[in-house]
């Protein structure tokens, strides 16, 4: 069959086929949708055909891109995103944590590792501070939580909402980044973590050494389960990429890159949702003066209690997914 | 023929092709969007500045959502095109040319930061010339490639003329080439056609100018199956 006669043979379909993809969803479609699978093979098997007998190569362009209008419309996914989203909530998030449990571990050893270290070093030592902090930022900490502030890890002037809107801009960039610094093979991905490390460490153990611990840990705590979690989930999915390019196994080491990006993005939703809350907390629980210090540290300690049985049990029922 | 394309196996049997959108392309509808990104920052910081304290909290949430967010929500919901590359007509597909989704979409979008590194997208673009489909490393890892948006190409057709008989037989790519001439004829100038048209001698035989064309197009016309 030469190309004339056959595009005339098939013209009709084509533009039948062509009208239903161009209006999703009319009421008086070109033809039934039950019936778009069946016309979609034909329309491949056109293809191959016009392929085949090197028709014209604007007749095979036109089938190809027609065929891949369809191939999109058929393999488009519709599932709900609501019921997935509560489904990963529920089981598949702390689930996907256990299951990539040693990469969670060495984020968190390159995390509080420097952080816990320096908080105890600083206890004995307190000057070692100013080999890790500028003097300015020393200044503006001691300003922060100077016992004699009305409000907390803020100045006066500062609105909770501006300051969420801070947080969210400042910390998720940060998760963001630690995750994406796992590309190059990994070192990205520790050296924020260890840096972040460093830095709440230091502070941490500054402000306690000279003694305006009860401000501090009574701001920190709250948030501190959230989003100290966040970091250390976003480093182990920057981890998952690295070691992925590192040691990919008997893969190619893009195949293992693309195996490894979806867990990891998987694990970057959770870091990115806990990220929000824990912005959240600290810009509208954490600055509270009204409640007492020992209640606002203990409520973030049941907070730590209640994310680690999360990650602990959540989901186990159902399996791992 | 050429090697910007990307030919993808389908269930059906079938292989679709895909046309890959280069740097520049894309470099442009990067820019359109960053264009685009400042335009509605500008407009939350200007609202801000009238709310006071609690506006720069959302001029804050909104510079967020521009830059980390709002590309991934794009290429999901309008089909892998963010305004820049719908304005340049390409669009973002997994590597088997079904439309991204979330993941694929936000991890290509998360890991927008290592390709931007050192400055503006070095790494990025070292990594699409060492790439067959002009990936970044985003793209890597995300196992999507930037292709021209279906429905792009315009409708090119066959020029009519009196179907005349080849002198001899053409190889099916032979036939490729003359069809491939034929419908380029429009968008070329008659100088240029007549030019092209004469180079295959076996073919037009002693026929120059004009007279070349109307024979190439004529064989095209053969080789088409119109009488």
């Amino acid at each position: 069959m030469k190309q004339a006669p056959f595009e005339a043979a098939y013209r009709e379909e084509w533009l039948a086929f062509e009208r239903f993809l161009d209006a999703p969803g009319v009421v008086q479609p070109a033809f039934a949708p039950e019936e778009m699978p069946r016309r979609y093979r034909r329309l491949c098997q056109h293809l191959a055909l016009a392929a085949d007998r090197q028709y014209s190569p604007e007749l095979v362009d036109r089938l190809n891109l027609l065929a891949l209008r369809g191939h999109h419309a058929l393999y488009a996914n519709r599932r709900r995103q609501s019921q997935r989203l509560a489904d990963f909530l529920l089981a598949g998030f702390p689930s996907l944590v256990r299951a990539e449990w040693r990469v969670v571990a060495a984020a968190a050893l390159l995390f509080f590792g420097p952080l816990l270290g320096l908080i105890a070093v600083l206890q004995a030592f307190p000057e070692f501070v100013h080999y890790l902090l500028h003097p300015a930022q020393i200044a503006s900490f001691h300003d922060m939580y100077d016992p004699a502030n009305r409000r907390l890890g803020m100045r006066e002037a500062d609105s909770h909402l501006a300051m969420f809107g801070y947080y969210i801009w400042n910390n998720v960039r940060i998760g963001f980044q630690t995750f994406a610094g796992g590309l190059f093979a990994g070192l990205g991905t520790v050296w924020f973590l260890a840096a972040n490390g460093v830095i709440i460490g230091a502070v941490a153990g500054y402000l306690t050494q000279i003694g305006y611990g009860t401000t501090f840990w009574s701001f920190v705590s709250g948030h501190s389960a959230l989003e100290l979690t966040a970091i250390v989930l976003s480093g182990a999915a920057g981890l998952r990429l690295g070691l992925s390019v590192i040691a990919p196994g008997n893969r190619s080491r893009k195949a293992s890159l693309v195996a490894a990006a979806r867990p990891a993005v998987r694990l970057m939703y959770g870091a990115a949702l806990m990220f929000t809350a824990a912005a959240f907390v600290e810009a509208f629980w954490s600055p509270l003066t009204e409640v007492p210090p020992q209640a606002k540290i203990w409520a973030g300690i049941a907070l730590w209690a209640v994310m680690l049985a999360y990650f602990a049990l959540s989901g186990r029922a159902r399996g791992t997914r | 023929m050429l090697d910007t394309t990307r030919r993808v196996a389908t269930p059906e049997g079938i292989e679709l092709t895909l046309h890959l959108a280069g740097p520049v392309p894309r470099a442009l509808a990067w820019a359109i969007d960053l264009a685009l990104r400042a335009a509605v920052v500008l407009a939350a910081m200007t609202l801000a500045s009238v709310l006071g304290t609690a506006g720069w909290g959302i001029a804050l949430l909104t510079l967020f959502a521009v830059e980390w967010l709002a590309p991934a929500w794009f290429e999901v919901l309008w089909h892998g095109q963010t305004p820049g590359k719908r304005a340049m007509g390409i669009a973002v597909v997994n590597d088997d040319g079904t439309p991204v989704r979330w993941g694929a979409a936000l991890t290509r979008n998360l890991l927008r930061a290592v390709d931007f590194l050192p400055f503006l997208y070095g790494f990025g673009l070292l990594a699409m010339l060492a790439s067959r489909d002009f990936k970044r490393l985003g793209d890597l890892a995300a196992g999507t490639v930037v292709v021209y948006a279906p429905g792009r190409s315009r409708p090119r057709a066959l020029p009519e003329a009196p179907a005349q008989r080849p002198p001899f037989p053409l190889t099916l790519e032979e036939q490729r080439v003359v069809l491939d001439l034929a419908e380029r004829s429009a968008s070329l100038t008659q100088e240029r056609m007549e030019e092209l048209a004469e180079l295959p001698t076996p073919l037009i035989g002693r026929a120059t100018g004009a007279a070349a064309a109307a024979r190439l197009l004529g064989i095209a016309n053969h080789i088409a199956g119109r009488r």
